[in-house]
């Protein structure tokens, strides 16, 4: 029989001690999990980002639903536990939910901690530790207004700067007379100090604060030396503590923090205790590496290893505020024993310190350069002895050895061991090897096969660096990174900041996003484009000028600039009347060519661009509407005839297709996007090469995705099966949705699938229902506006001037 | 002919032609595209790629130039001068603006198609 494992809390720590066990082994444990917060496991440290409005929440979550199905995990949210009872092994939630354990994991991490002074439980009094703190300062910075952030530490000063990123007054209150003062010396104190306040945000030290007013709401902060600070919204950032209630209830030894072993074992030894609500040896932590480190220690344990053991370890710590470096670790205070190197330059604004201490490095404070923080950092943990290079050891890695400084030269001067990825404990020898082994060339792959640079971000520029250096040219960072010539951001920073700023039109996007020429260029006003029909389907008003000819006139260009026309066939199906039609139009308008199209209907060639109205308006009384073969949308539903003809058929196939097609067509996609239906294996229609296909087989039907056969051939992965025409429609409308919000401009869905995984893909489509319902209605609303035959308005009038010279000139008038 | 004689011919109002879009003009065999920027600049090129005929009035419009739709050749309108590595260069006309009327000098063109 399973065991029963039961968790408390659903933070970074035990998230990654559960991702360990369910890899080291996977069926062991019948796992349920309790959260207080209402939401999935989501990287906490990336909450100022979120703040600031570089991220999106959906950005920082580390296991969204699909990974709970997927290892068979239990998750209630928003449930807190408000009972322990180790007499009967189990845990009550405040809902009532009871569940009973073999071995509990107690993770409930840290409260902050609110100083009580009069006023603190005022409506606008916030801490900042979650999400909710955020949504409601985020919700405050809407009406602009004054913020008041009592505390100048870590998490003050990210909060500082996100509220003033979204456009708040902000002032900083710190006790002492230097911020940050646990992790900074005087010097780069000040430093700090004097960047924040240049960059609007007011900094007041030794300010004890001694209450906080309002009638009803906050309205000030008044200090003890009797400066008054109007404020609407108070931030609270003084500090945690371990968050230990229900563990003193049970009976467990509590400290500081719950005690453990250094396996992380409590006083009760079903019972473990790991992240910041824990204690190992007298200490409590509060950063995500040595929290990391305990969480290896519990998998290895609960996976039946027991010889792994918790050893605290110096971490370094950063600033995350765009802009600002700042590297500090180990212990700065002055002393008799110690000796210090500095360095600084006033004008850029460096100051970099070294403490010393019988030729060792103990202490290290950088401040506007903080490259060389990890090779200081290694030096410091090994304990090298510096005697042999201390006159130059302040100038940096680059340095050593006299050359002239490179900034690459510093990240190849580490050794194997330097630590990179601080939060996850990835040295640099991993980062290569994963590298060279496992063919890693962007970013994001290294991130995904190493956790390197995904948690706090702050190592990005090293590991960009260790990929230049192990792949040499081949890395290109610049080939992945921006859209064109007009700007320095990627097609997914464009679409993420279109939706969190609201940008609306073309002018919007360039003006906020910083484009640097006036109107765009051919690559990008495209894409745009396409990014803000898709976004926002009811409010933009599709741009025809960033549209490519074909797009404008809805006909295919053709080398001698006349024009081609493809009218839909559904599904392939035709009639004698439709034939007639085409035959006609063919006749009247004197067409050079007729032919069958790759994609199972007929092309009409040679058209000139004055008759294209008057072919549509003929073609339009057959029935017909535009094929869209020139469209970056839904092209051809091509199928095969299926059970009511073919032996073999196993399914209506033709009519699915046809169903397909009629409810698809009209939408805008980022790049073409094909589909076809076989009615068996045998898979007349080629659905195995589409960027969607279907084979129905006996049982019903299996979904097929990213094919291609044009430029690169590929076969597609089969996506998952399901057995009702309905579902079909509801996967492979969602399936579509989804590549329509997430592909980037003349992105194929196979390109898109490997950019982000199938497996991605199939959790989200297959595995998890209200993902895809709400992908289905998005499209379904979006149609509203997409399925309106262009060739039908453009016979009523629309676009007339595209269609008609502007003058026609005698040949006299001009002499 | 004389230098100094200028023969401007009216072809419509600046309201014909889209921002960022173009119109033609047919005077014989030869189709003439009258281009309006973003800032309502106007330009006349003959309607021809130097590159392989492309109509350079289907293109997108983009600052001072367009991108030729057939295959990605970007022109000044200004000078019809083929941008970047491409080299090549349109028939470019003469044309102002009477306050919305639009007026072009057939006579007089520079560079070669
Ligand atoms: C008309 C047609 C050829 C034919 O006479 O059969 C055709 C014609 C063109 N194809 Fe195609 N393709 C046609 C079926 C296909 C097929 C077959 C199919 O769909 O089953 C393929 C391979 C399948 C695929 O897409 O993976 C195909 C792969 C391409 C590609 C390569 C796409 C790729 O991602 O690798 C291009 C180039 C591109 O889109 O950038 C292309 C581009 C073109 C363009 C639009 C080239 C251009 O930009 O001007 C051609 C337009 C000619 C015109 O003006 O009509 N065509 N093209 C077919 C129209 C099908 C339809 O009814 O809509
Ligand atoms: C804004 C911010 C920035 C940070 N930046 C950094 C950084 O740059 N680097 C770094 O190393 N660290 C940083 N940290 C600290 C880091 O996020 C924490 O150390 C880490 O998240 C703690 O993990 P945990 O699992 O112990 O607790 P948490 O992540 O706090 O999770 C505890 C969870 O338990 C739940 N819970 C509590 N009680 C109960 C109960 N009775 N029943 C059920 N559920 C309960 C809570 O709702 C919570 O979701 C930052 C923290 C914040 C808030
Ligand atoms: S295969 Fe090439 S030549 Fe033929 S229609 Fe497609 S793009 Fe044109
Ligand atoms: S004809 Fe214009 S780019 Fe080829």
């Amino acid at each position: 029989m399973k065991q029963k494992l039961v968790v408390i809390g659903n933070g970074m720590a035990p998230g990654r001690a559960l991702e360990e066990l369910v890899e080291k082994s996977p069926d062991q444990y019948d796992i349920t999990i309790f959260n207080a917060e209402s939401r999935v496991n989501y990287d906490r440290i990336m909450l100022s980002p979120v703040l600031s409005g570089e991220k999106t929440f959906e950005e920082i979550i580390i296991h969204g639903d699909s990974w709970y199905i997927d290892n068979n995990i239990m998750l209630y949210k928003g449930h807190k536990v408000t009972e322990i009872d180790r007499e009967k092994k189990q845990v009550t939630s405040e809902h009532g939910q009871v569940a009973s354990y073999d071995k509990l994991i107690i993770a409930t991490g840290s409260l902050p901690f609110i100083i009580p002074v009069p006023g603190h439980k005022l409506p606008g009094v916030l801490s900042y530790r979650d999400l909710d703190d955020v949504t409601a300062m985020m919700l405050a910075a809407q009406s602009r207004g004054t913020a008041v952030v009592i505390g100048g530490g870590l998490l003050g000063l990210e909060a500082a700067a996100g509220l003033k990123e979204q456009g708040m007054d902000v002032t900083v209150l710190h006790l002492t007379p230097t911020l940050m003062d646990r992790q900074l010396d005087p010097a780069a104190g000040y430093l700090l100090e004097k960047e924040l306040t240049n960059r609007g945000i007011k900094v007041i030290t030794k300010a004890n604060t001694k209450e906080i007013v309002g009638n009803g709401k906050v309205e000030a902060v008044h200090l003890d030396d009797g400066t008054v600070i109007p404020a609407t919204l108070v931030v609270m950032a003084v500090g945690i503590r371990p968050n230990t209630g229900i563990a003193k209830d049970a009976g467990l030894e509590v400290g500081r923090g719950i005690v453990v072993s250094d396996q992380m074992v409590s006083s009760d030894p079903d019972i473990f205790s790991l992240g910041e609500c824990a204690e190992v040896a007298g200490e409590c932590f509060g950063l995500v590496a040595p929290l990391y480190q305990m969480a290896s220690v519990v998998a290895d344990n609960l996976a039946g290893g027991n010889d792994s053991k918790f050893a605290a370890q110096e971490t370094a710590t950063r600033l995350k505020v765009t802009g600002i470096n700042l590297y500090s670790a180990g212990d700065f205070a002055e002393g008799d024993d110690r000796e210090e190197i500095v360095l600084r330059d006033a004008t850029s604004g460096v100051y970099k310190r070294l403490v010393l201490k019988e030729n060792k490095i103990i202490g290290i404070v950088l401040y506007g350069e903080a490259a060389d923080g990890p090779w200081f950092f290694e030096m410091m943990k090994s304990e090298t002895d510096i005697s042999e290079m201390r006159d130059t050891l302040i100038f940096g890695a680059a340095f050593q050895g006299g050359d002239a400084l490179d900034p690459m030269a510093a990240v190849a001067a580490l050794p194997d061991e330097a630590e990179i990825c601080g939060c996850n404990g990835i040295c640099k020898s991993k980062i290569t090897t994963a590298i060279t082994e496992k063919g890693l060339t962007t970013l994001d792959e290294v991130r995904a096969h190493t956790k390197a640079s995904a948690s706090c971000g702050t190592c990005t520029g090293l590991v960009e660096q260790l990929l230049s250096l192990t792949l040499g040219d081949a890395y290109d960072p610049a080939a992945i990174t921006p859209m064109c010539g007009c700007t320095d951001l990627g097609h997914g920073d464009v679409r993420r900041l279109i939706k969190a700023k609201g940008l609306i039109t073309i002018p919007a996007v360039m003006q906020e996003l910083e484009w640097q020429t006036s109107c765009g260029c051919a690559k990008c006003r495209p894409a745009l484009n396409y990014y803000l029909v898709c976004d926002w389907p009811d409010r933009y008003a599709d741009d025809y000028q960033s549209r490519y000819i074909n797009e404008r006139v809805h006909a295919n260009i053709q080398k001698d600039g006349t024009y081609s026309v493809v009218p839909r066939m559904w599904g392939g199906v035709t009639s004698a009347d439709e034939l007639r039609a085409i035959a006609d139009v063919v006749d009247k308008f004197e067409l050079p060519l007729v032919k069958c199209t790759g994609g199972q209907r007929i092309d009409m060639f040679g058209i000139k661009k004055e008759d294209l109205p008057a072919v549509w308006a003929d073609l339009g009384k057959a029935g017909f509407v535009s094929g869209q073969a020139y469209a970056k949308g839904l092209r051809t539903v091509k199928t095969c005839v299926g059970t009511d003809w073919c032996r073999f058929g196993t399914q209506d196939s033709t009519g699915l297709g046809i169903k397909l097609e009629k409810f698809m067509w009209g939408s805008w996609t980022p790049a073409k996007l094909k589909l076809a239906v076989s009615g068996c294996p045998r898979n007349c229609s080629e659905a195995t090469c589409k960027d969607i296909g279907i084979i129905c087989v006996d049982s019903g039907f299996e979904i097929h995705v990213g094919g291609a056969a044009g430029l690169e051939i590929k076969g597609t992965e089969v996506l998952g099966n399901v057995s009702t025409e309905e579902e079909v429609l509801e996967y492979v409308v969602a399936l579509a949705q989804m590549y329509r919000e997430q592909g980037f401009y003349l992105e194929r869905i196979y390109k898109w699938m490997a950019r982000i995984g199938l497996e991605e893909i199939r959790s989200q489509i297959m595995h998890q229902p209200k993902r895809r319902k709400a992908y289905f209605d998005a499209f379904v609303f979006s149609q509203k506006f997409a399925q309106i035959d262009p060739w039908s308005e453009r016979v009523s009038g629309k676009d007339k001037h595209e269609f008609k010279p502007m003058a026609t000139l005698s040949l006299e008038a001009a002499e | 002919m004389n230098v100094m004689t200028q023969n401007w011919c009216s072809i419509g109002t600046i309201d014909d032609i889209p921002r960022r879009g173009a119109r033609c003009v047919k005077h014989g065999e030869m189709t003439i595209a009258i281009f309006r920027t973003a800032d309502d600049q106007i330009f006349a090129l003959e309607d021809k790629c130097p590159h392989k005929n492309g109509p350079l009035s289907q293109g997108i419009v983009h600052d001072g130039c367009v991108t030729c739709p057939l295959h990605n050749w970007v022109i000044s309108l200004e000078s019809g001068q083929a941008q970047g590595a491409d080299e090549g260069k349109t028939m470019v006309f003469p044309i102002k603006l009477d306050e919305k009327t639009i007026l072009i000098d057939l006579s007089k063109s520079s560079g070669t198609s």
